[in-house]
C-alpha cells in the first residue's frame, strides 16, 4: 500500500461515511415534518417511534464521521471545527436536544412537557440538515481561513495557533453565500424525502401512508430544483485545483472535469440519482394500491448515499483542494497536505476491515427489530417513547 | 505574519475554553458512571432471568433497563460535544497531535460506539421479537459497548497524561505515531481504564442499592428490592476492592511519570526518601500556598511511610516534592532531573532550532548543512519542546487545594463505600460469626434495635437511617467520581500534553466571548436537562416496576 493509496482510501472512507450520514438524515427529516405527517397525536407518535429506533445510528455515524476525519485528515479537523466555531456548535446544539427528547418527551415527569420535546425533534430536523449541507457545501463553495504552521515557532505571539478563521463570524459567514443555502436547503428536503419513505416503509398504518404519499411530492419538488440548481452551479463553476507542487489555482469547469476525467464517479452519481429519482417515482406512482409496500427508501436510500459519495470525491480526487480557502489559495487544504502519517493511516486501514463485520450485525438487528412493522398496538402496550 | 491581522486569543480565551471543557466532561461524567454501573447490574439481573425463566426476573430487569434508558441519553447527549470540542476549542492539538489521538476516538466509533447504539435498540425494543438468548446477549453487548467506549476514550486521555509512541516530525509541524501497540495497551491507560470502570460500578451498585433501600423503607416492591440490593451489594463490594487496588496501581503511575500531580495531591512541598501519607493537613482551598517558603502544609497529620509505599511500592522510596521538581533534583538511581528553568531554556533552545531549520528548510540556497545541524539540535532538546512555551517556572506548578482535597475526598469515600458494602453484605448474609458480630456490634452503638441483634439476617423493618445511609451515598459517590477526575485533570496542568504541549498553546483562535456565550449555553442545556433526567428518574422509582 503506497501513501498515495492510503490518502485515496481514506478520502473513500470518510466521504462513505458522509454519504451514509445523510442517507440517515431520514431520522431528521421525518422528524420534521411528524405533525403533518401523523395527523393525530397517535399518528405523531407513531412517527416519532419509528425513528426513535433509527436516532442512534445517525448519532453514531456523525461521531464516527467526526472521528474518522479526525484520524485521517487531522488538519481539517483542527481547521474546520476550530475555525467554524459557530457553524459546528449549532450543529451540535441542535444534536443535543435531539438525543435526549426521545426518552424525555413522553416520560412522567418530565416537567418541561412533550412538547417542549417535539419542538426540539422539530428544530433538529431543519436545522441539523441545513447546517450539514452547508458544511458539505463548502468543500466546493470555500471557506475563510489561513494556515500558516510556522506559527508555532512564533514565541512572541500569545499563543502559536496554526489555523485561523479569516473573519469574525466563525463559520455563520458561510450561510451568507446563497448557493451554501441552496445546497443546505436541498438536503433538508432530501431529508424529508427520505423521512417519509421511511416512515411509509417501516409504520403499518394506512392513514399515514396515504398522508404521507402526498407530503413527498411537497418535498420531493422542492428538492429536485434545489438540486439541479446546485448541480448544474457546481459543474459550470471555476473550481479548486492542485499543480504538481502541491500549488493551488481556479481552474475553470474543475468539476466537471473532474466527472469526465473520473468517468466511473460520474456514472455513480447519474446511478444515484436516478434511483433517488426512482424511488420517489415508484412511491408516487404505485404506492396508491393499499396492498403494495411501500419500498421507496431503499432505492432512494442508496441512490442518496451514491450520490453524495460521487460528490464528495469529486470534491477531494484527482488533485482537488478538497477544503479550499478563499482567503489565502495557498491555505487551501488537499488530501495531501492534510492527510495523517503512513503510519496511521495504515493502522486505520486495518482497523477499517472491521466495518464489514460492524455492517453485518447492524443489518442482522435491524432485520429482527423491524421484521414487523410498527404500529399502533406495538405504541400502546410495549416499551415505546 | 499575514493571521496576526486575524488574531483574536486573550487570556479568557484560554479559561473559558478550559471551563468549557471542564463543565462538559464533569456533565458527561455524571451520566457515563451510571451507565457502565447499570449495565453490570441489568446484565445479571436479566441473566438471572435466562436462568430461571421466572418471569420476576423479567420485571426486575425491565426495571433496571427503564431506569438506564433515561440516563443513557444524557450521555450519548454529552459524549458527541467533548468529542468536538477537540477540534472547536483546541485546534491547535488537534493538529500537533491529532495524527495519534484522532486514531483512539475513530476506533471508538467503529468499535464500540455502533455495538452500542444497535443493541441498546434491540434491548429496549426487542423483547417480544428476538429470542431470550438473543435479547440477553443484546443487554450484555449493550454494556460491553459501553465499556469498550471507555477504553478508547480512556486511551485518549492516558496519552495525553504519557504520551507514547509518537516522534516530532519537523517537516509536518507534528507528533506522529509509530507504535500503535505502546499507545493502544500504554501501562497507563491500562490503570486508568481498570480504575476508571471499576469505580464506575460503584456507582451503579450504591444507585441499585438505595433504590432498593427506598423501596425497604416504604415497605413496597420487597422481593424486587432485596433481590436487587443482593446483587447491588456483591458487585459494590467487589467492585470497591478491586477500585482501591487499582487506584494504587494508579497512583504508582502518577509518580512515576506525573511526579508533579502526585506532589500537588499530597501538597508536598519538598520530598524526600521515608514519606509519610499526608492523613489531613490545612491547605486553604481558596488560595495556593507558598511552597516555596513554607516547609511544609501546617497541621499535618500523616502515616508514616505510606506515600513512599504508594509512589514506588517501597516504604523507603524517594518522592519528590514540588520544589524539588522546579529545583531540580537527583533520583535514586543517580540520574539527574534537571530545574524547570533548564528545561525552559532547553525547550526555548528547541523550538527556535525548529525555527531555524524551517527556514534552512525551504530556503533554495542552504545546502543542507545548516537544517541538519538544527535537526541535530532539535533531537538533542526535544524531550523539553513544550517547556517551550512555558513563561515561569511556577506556570507549571497545579492548583494546589484542588488536587489536594479532591484526592483526599475521593479516598475518603472509597473507604467509606469499602466498609458499607462490607456492612451491608454481613446484614444480607448469615455469614458465621460475622454477621452476628457486625449485627451486635450496631445493636451495642444503638444503631440497630437490640431485638434485632441476634434476629435471623432481614432488610425489611431496619431503622430508617440504615436506608437513608444508601440514598445519601448516591451523591457522596458521583462526588468521589467528579474529585477522581478533578485530581486526573487538574493536576496534569497547564499540560494538555504532558510536558509537550501547554493549553495556551493547544486552543482555537476563537475571541473570549464566542467561548463564552457557548460555556453558558451549554450550562443551562445540560442544567435543564439534568433536573428534567432525576425527575424522570425519581417518578420512575415511585411508580415502580410494572408487574
Amino acid at each position: 500500500m503506497t501513501y498515495e493509496f492510503l490518502q485515496h482510501y481514506w478520502c473513500f472512507i470518510v466521504s462513505l461515511l458522509g454519504a451514509i450520514l445523510v442517507f440517515l438524515l431520514f431520522v431528521q427529516g421525518a422528524n420534521s415534518v411528524a405533525s403533518s405527517l401523523g395527523g393525530t397525536e397517535e399518528g405523531k407518535r407513531l412517527v416519532y417511534n419509528s425513528t426513535g429506533r433509527k436516532w442512534e445510528f445517525t448519532f453514531t455515524t456523525l461521531v464516527t464521521f467526526g472521528g474518522a476525519f479526525f484520524a485521517s485528515f487531522p488538519l481539517f479537523y483542527s481547521t474546520s471545527f476550530g475555525g467554524a466555531y459557530w457553524l459546528w456548535m449549532l450543529i451540535l446544539f441542535t444534536f443535543v436536544l435531539q438525543a435526549v427528547s426521545y426518552e424525555f418527551q413522553n416520560k412522567i415527569g418530565n416537567f418541561l412537557g412533550p412538547k417542549t420535546f417535539q419542538f426540539f425533534l422539530t428544530l433538529n430536523g431543519i436545522v441539523g440538515p441545513l447546517l450539514l449541507g452547508g458544511a458539505v457545501a463548502t468543500f466546493f463553495e470555500g471557506s475563510n481561513f489561513i494556515i500558516e504552521k510556522n506559527n508555532l515557532v512564533d514565541l512572541e505571539a500569545l499563543t502559536p495557533i496554526i489555523s485561523r478563521w479569516a473573519n469574525a463570524a466563525h463559520g455563520l459567514d458561510a450561510l451568507l453565500n446563497p448557493w451554501v443555502l441552496v445546497f443546505g436547503f436541498a438536503v433538508v428536503f432530501l431529508a424529508r424525502v427520505l423521512g417519509i419513505l421511511y416512515v411509509m416503509n417501516n409504520v403499518n398504518d394506512e392513514d399515514i401512508r396515504s398522508r404521507g404519499r402526498a407530503r413527498l411530492i411537497g418535498a420531493a419538488v422542492p428538492f429536485v430544483i434545489l438540486f439541479v440548481a446546485y448541480l448544474v452551479h457546481l459543474l459550470l463553476k471555476d473550481g479548486f485545483a492542485v499543480d504538481e507542487f502541491g500549488r493551488i489555482y481556479m481552474e475553470p469547469n474543475k468539476y466537471l472535469n473532474n466527472f469526465i476525467s473520473m468517468w466511473y464517479l460520474l456514472v455513480v452519481l447519474l446511478i444515484g440519482i436516478i434511483l433517488v429519482l426512482y424511488g420517489i417515482a415508484m412511491e408516487i406512482v404505485n404506492g396508491k394500491s393499499s396492498n403494495c409496500k411501500s419500498l421507496g427508501i431503499w432505492p432512494a436510500g442508496i441512490g442518496t448515499v451514491l450520490t453524495v459519495l460521487a460528490l464528495l470525491l469529486c470534491s477531494a480526487w484527482n488533485n482537488t483542494a478538497y477544503y479550499p480557502s478563499t482567503a489565502d489559495l495557498q491555505s487551501s487544504l488537499t488530501i495531501e497536505n492534510s492527510c495523517s502519517s503512513e503510519f496511521t493511516l495504515t493502522t486505520m486501514f486495518y482497523v477499517s476491515l472491521l466495518v464489514p463485520f460492524v455492517l453485518a450485525y447492524i443489518v442482522y438487528a435491524w432485520r429482527a427489530i423491524d421484521a414487523k412493522k410498527l404500529d399502533k398496538d406495538e405504541i400502546r402496550n410495549d416499551h415505546a417513547y | 505574519m499575514i493571521n496576526n491581522l486575524f488574531l483574536n486569543i486573550d487570556a479568557g480565551t484560554i479559561d473559558w475554553s478550559r471551563a468549557q471543557f471542564a463543565l462538559t466532561a464533569i456533565y458527561h461524567w455524571l451520566f457515563v458512571p451510571l451507565t457502565l454501573g447499570l449495565a453490570v447490574i441489568m446484565g445479571i439481573v436479566e441473566t438471572k432471568y435466562y436462568r430461571t425463566k421466572d418471569e420476576f426476573w423479567k420485571t426486575a430487569a425491565k426495571f433496571w433497563q427503564k431506569l438506564f434508558g433515561v440516563n443513557f441519553a444524557m450521555g450519548v447527549a454529552t459524549g458527541i460535544i467533548l468529542e468536538f470540542e477537540f477540534g472547536t476549542n483546541w485546534s491547535n492539538y488537534s493538529w500537533f497531535v491529532g495524527d495519534i489521538f484522532g486514531a483512539p476516538l475513530a476506533i471508538e466509533g467503529i468499535v464500540a460506539f455502533f455495538m452500542e447504539s444497535t443493541f441498546v435498540a434491540v434491548m429496549f425494543f426487542g423483547w417480544k421479537k428476538v429470542s431470550p438468548g438473543f435479547h440477553l446477549a443484546s443487554t450484555w453487548l449493550t454494556g460491553i459497548g459501553a465499556t469498550i467506549s471507555a477504553w478508547w476514550i480512556l486511551v485518549a486521555n492516558a496519552w495525553m497524561q504519557y504520551p507514547v509512541g509518537c516522534e516530532f516530525n519537523p517537516d509536518t509541524m507534528r507528533n506522529e505515531m509509530v507504535s500503535f501497540a505502546e499507545v493502544a495497551l500504554s501501562p497507563f491507560a491500562i490503570d486508568k481504564f481498570c480504575h476508571t470502570v471499576i469505580s464506575s460500578w460503584i456507582i451503579g451498585a450504591i444507585f441499585c442499592v438505595a433504590v432498593c433501600c427506598w423501596y425497604l423503607m416504604k415497605n413496597r416492591d420487597t422481593k424486587l428490592a432485596t433481590e436487587s440490593m443482593k446483587i447491588g451489594v456483591w458487585v459494590g463490594l467487589v467492585a470497591a476492592l478491586l477500585a482501591g487496588a487499582t487506584g494504587h496501581k494508579s497512583a504508582q503511575s502518577v509518580g512515576e511519570v506525573q511526579p508533579m500531580k502526585l506532589a500537588a495531591m499530597e501538597a508536598l512541598y519538598n520530598g524526600g526518601t521515608d514519606q509519610g501519607l499526608t492523613a489531613i493537613a490545612w491547605v486553604n482551598p481558596f488560595c495556593q500556598p507558598d511552597y516555596a517558603k513554607e516547609e511544609s502544609a501546617p497541621l499535618k497529620l500523616e502515616i508514616p511511610y505510606a506515600l513512599s509505599f504508594m509512589a514506588t511500592n517501597d516504604i523507603h522510596g524517594y518522592v519528590p516534592g514540588i520544589n524539588d521538581i522546579l529545583n531540580g533534583y537527583t533520583k535514586p538511581d543517580g540520574t539527574v532531573e534537571p530545574s524547570i528553568d533548564e528545561k525552559i531554556a532547553r525547550g526555548k533552545k528547541a523550538i527556535e532550532a525548529l525555527s531555524i531549520y524551517r527556514q534552512a528548510k525551504f530556503n533554495s540556497s542552504d545546502d543542507g548543512s545548516t537544517a541538519a545541524y538544527q535537526l541535530g539540535i532539535l533531537k538533542e532538546n526535544m524531550k523539553y519542546f513544550g517547556y517551550g512555551y512555558i513563561k515561569d517556572k511556577n506556570d507549571i506548578v497545579p492548583y494546589i487545594p484542588i488536587n489536594f482535597w479532591a484526592f483526599r475526598i475521593m479516598v475518603g469515600l472509597g473507604c467509606v463505600f469499602i466498609l458499607y458494602f462490607l456492612v451491608m453484605l454481613l446484614l444480607i448474609y448469615d455469614i458465621p460469626f460475622l454477621s452476628v458480630f457486625t449485627r451486635r456490634l450496631l445493636a451495642s452503638v444503638g444503631l440497630l434495635p437490640e431485638t434485632m441483634a441476634d434476629a435471623p439476617r432481614r432488610l425489611t423493618g431496619l431503622p430508617s437511617w440504615h436506608y437513608w445511609t444508601a440514598i445519601i451515598l448516591v451523591p457522596l459517590a458521583y462526588i468521589a467520581s467528579e474529585c477522581g477526575w478533578l485530581v486526573a485533570e487538574f493536576g496534569r496542568q497547564p499540560w494538555t500534553i504532558q510536558d509537550m504541549l501547554p493549553t495556551w498553546a493547544a486552543v482555537s483562535d476563537l475571541n473570549a466571548g464566542s467561548v463564552a456565550l457557548t460555556f453558558f449555553l451549554f450550562l443551562i442545556l445540560f442544567t435543564t436537562m439534568l433536573a428534567v433526567e432525576i425527575s424522570i428518574l425519581l417518578k420512575q422509582i415511585q411508580k415502580g416496576p410494572e408487574l
